[in-house]
């Protein structure tokens, strides 16, 4: 009787705040302007990003600054195609104005949004793979990984800007029309794209929780904690780790893919320093090491932040800054972190009451 | 010749990161700390001179006289020194043991710090205008003009090396860092204060980058962001050149900023940025702990 007590109790708590997450996110359109809606849709992108980054950092312990770099290149090859099917069969009017005659070779391929869709997933997965290969095979960890990882998005930042005729330089891509022949301005497209929104972020978590439980999972968490003993007890941390990197680069760029498709618009500055290491703020503040915290400090970050900007743009850098160090002082376990304190003192009144021990909850 | 001439403005340019590196290398090899509001001190440097200009020119022989500039330069040392002894004290002491939470917490600082002086200064870019015998170039060889800034700041950086060489090695103080750079534990039980340490050579490298903010006047417009444009660089330097050892950091500062300008010449700036990256990629393929890492036992 109290074991099923407990059962039902431990399914409660572990599936509960899901299903009314997702009651809420699937009741938005109804509730929400479209204004409101994209808004939340551009968080939503931001929180599958969010928990690649938390796979990565949560629970292997790699502190990635480059999730911006691979959310933006996912968002750039996506936007390659929304910009063709914008400019039908005309030339791309930034191509035109740094006097290109002709489509460079390697946008062709980009007319098709299968290879659109596909190339938003692999080239941020086969590149964060590759760098990730050289860096770890080399054993460079911890911060070193940190410090690279935020060079490689700096240059390649830079390198999109230099690149006018072929990024569209500082401006991004822009000026986008429809998407799969549907107008982006439609309410009817924008409920569309943010339910998509919504799966995409659900199936990115159900990913990540049935990797965290898998065999995988607990290598993770052991080469976080211990790296050589993994190694000496005969696995490879460098496929492991280079796997994972890929892993949360890949979901990085559908997170990218979704958010030009809802924004309208990828720049540089989009892929910046900046915006990778305030990915690992949302992370921080929701609870590393546990899948559904990072989605919302995600979602709580740039609510704040939208709404700080709008009526005091110079309060927000304050309130930023001070975040990330009462985060890291203050709160290093996150809200969940908090949450589960309090979660374990009400269960230990009523625990008492009852006088059945309870089993702890998995960390 | 063009190329010799790129080659002493990277000379110049890697001397500069030189001197912001040194402190990020001596907060990362003596405590483990990454410090991203590194950047931030270069910033304050450089607006202390700004702030010298706009006082203190005047009383003091004007503009072009230049002895506000050369009195800044101590000054800022000075106040950057003691700011990075108060954020030691007050946050990075918290964090031991535990660097990338010392990377996201001066990274907030850093913000911080930023936005203050995006307050009291203004968003805009100000300008520092330099000392007038600063202006003009020495001619070494017709069509091979050095000029004097770059001349200067070179100087100042073998000054400012020469200075943290003797307080190294020939100084107890400099005995004490580097005892406890090399074995905390044991240089704590033989008496050495390491707190104390910690905080003084923090300190040292905070005024450092102080330092190389007010040799930036010279370069360029300052603004709030100044210090953005030269923190990834300098921690480049301080993975390509291996924690805790002086010369792998020169080395590394020296390489980078010649290895910049140069191939800047060659094709364009950020393709430059590319190809430096991945040879600091490449290298650390060959030899992982950077150019001259410490040994331990």
């Amino acid at each position: 009787m109290a074991t099923q007590r407990i059962n039902i109790r431990t399914a409660i708590l572990t599936w509960g705040p899901l299903l009314l997450l997702s009651l809420l996110l699937l009741l938005a359109p109804l509730l929400l302007s479209d204004f409101r809606l994209s808004m939340l849709a551009k968080f939503l992108t931001y929180a599958i990003v969010a928990v690649g980054l938390d796979l990565l950092w949560g629970y292997s312990g790699m502190l990635s600054l480059g999730q911006g770099l691979f959310f933006a290149l996912g968002a750039y090859a996506m936007g390659m195609y929304l910009k063709l099917e914008a400019s039908g069969s005309k030339l791309p009017d930034f191509m035109v104005w740094s006097g290109l005659d002709t489509l460079p070779l390697f946008w062709e391929p980009f007319r098709s949004p299968v290879v659109a869709i596909l190339a938003a997933v692999i080239i941020p997965a086969v590149m964060a793979g590759m760098i990730g290969f050289l860096v770890f095979r080399s054993r460079i960890q911890g911060v070193y990984f940190s410090i690279i990882t935020q060079a490689l998005t700096m240059i390649v930042g830079l390198l999109f800007v230099g690149q006018q005729p072929y990024t569209g330089g500082t401006n991004g891509i822009t000026n986008l029309s429809t998407i799969f022949g549907f107008a982006l301005a439609d309410h009817h497209t924008k409920v569309g794209l943010y339910l998509i929104t919504v799966v995409v972020l659900a199936l990115v978590y159900l990913t990540g929780r049935w990797i965290i439980g898998s065999r995988l999972g607990r290598l993770l968490v052991a080469m976080r904690d211990d790296e050589n003993r993994v190694r000496f007890l005969g696995y490879n941390p460098v496929l492991l780790k280079t796997l994972v990197f890929a892993l949360a680069g890949g979901m990085a760029g559908i997170a990218g893919a979704l958010f030009i498709a809802q924004v309208g618009i990828i720049s540089p500055s989009a892929m910046g320093v900046v915006l990778s290491i305030e990915m690992v703020v949302w992370v921080a503040l929701g609870g590393r090491a546990t899948l559904i915290g990072p989605i919302v400090g995600a979602i709580l970050v740039n609510w704040a932040k939208s709404s700080l900007s709008e009526g005091f743009p110079n309060i927000w850098q304050y309130f930023l800054g001070a975040l990330f160090v009462g985060v890291v002082l203050l709160f290093p376990d996150g809200l969940a972190g908090i949450v589960r304190q309090v979660g374990q003192s009400w269960r230990a009144r009523s625990g008492a009451r009852e006088s059945v021990a309870l089993p702890e909850p998995h960390p | 010749m063009i190329w010799l001439l790129q080659a002493f403005n990277g000379l110049s340019l890697g001397s500069i990161l030189l001197m912001i590196s040194l402190g990020l290398a001596f907060s990362f090899g003596l405590m483990n700390v990454i410090n991203m509001a590194h950047g931030e001190f270069i910033m304050a440097g450089a607006y202390v001179a700004y702030l010298f200009q706009h006082s203190l020119a005047a009383t003091l022989g004007g503009v072009d006289l230049g002895l506000w500039f050369i009195l800044a330069i101590p000054a800022a040392f000075l106040i950057t020194a003691a700011l990075g002894i108060l954020l030691e004290v007050s946050l990075i002491r918290f964090l031991y043991g535990r660097p990338l939470d010392t990377l996201l917490a001066t990274w907030g600082v850093g913000l911080i710090l930023q936005q203050t002086a995006r307050s009291i200064f203004g968003a805009p870019n100000v300008q520092v205008s330099s000392p007038a015998w600063l202006s003009g170039a020495l001619t070494v060889a017709p069509g091979l003009m050095l000029p004097y800034k770059r001349l200067f700041i070179i100087g100042l950086v073998l000054l400012c090396i020469g200075g943290i060489y003797v307080l190294l090695y020939r100084t107890s103080n400099g005995r004490r860092i580097r005892a406890a750079m090399q074995n905390r534990a044991i240089a704590s039980t033989l008496g050495v204060a390491t707190r104390q340490v910690d905080a003084l050579t923090f300190g040292l490298g905070a005024g450092l980058a102080g330092v190389a903010g007010c040799a930036l006047t010279l370069v360029g417009p300052i603004g709030p962001a100044l210090g953005t444009y030269y923190i990834v660089d300098a921690f480049m330097v301080v993975v390509l050149g291996g924690v805790g050892r002086l010369p792998g950091t020169i080395a590394a500062a020296l390489l980078i900023g010649i290895f910049n300008t140069l191939f800047e010449l060659g094709t364009t700036a950020t393709l430059g940025k590319v190809l430096v990256f991945l040879l600091i990629i490449a290298f650390l393929q060959w030899k992982p702990a950077g150019l001259a890492a410490l040994r331990t036992r």
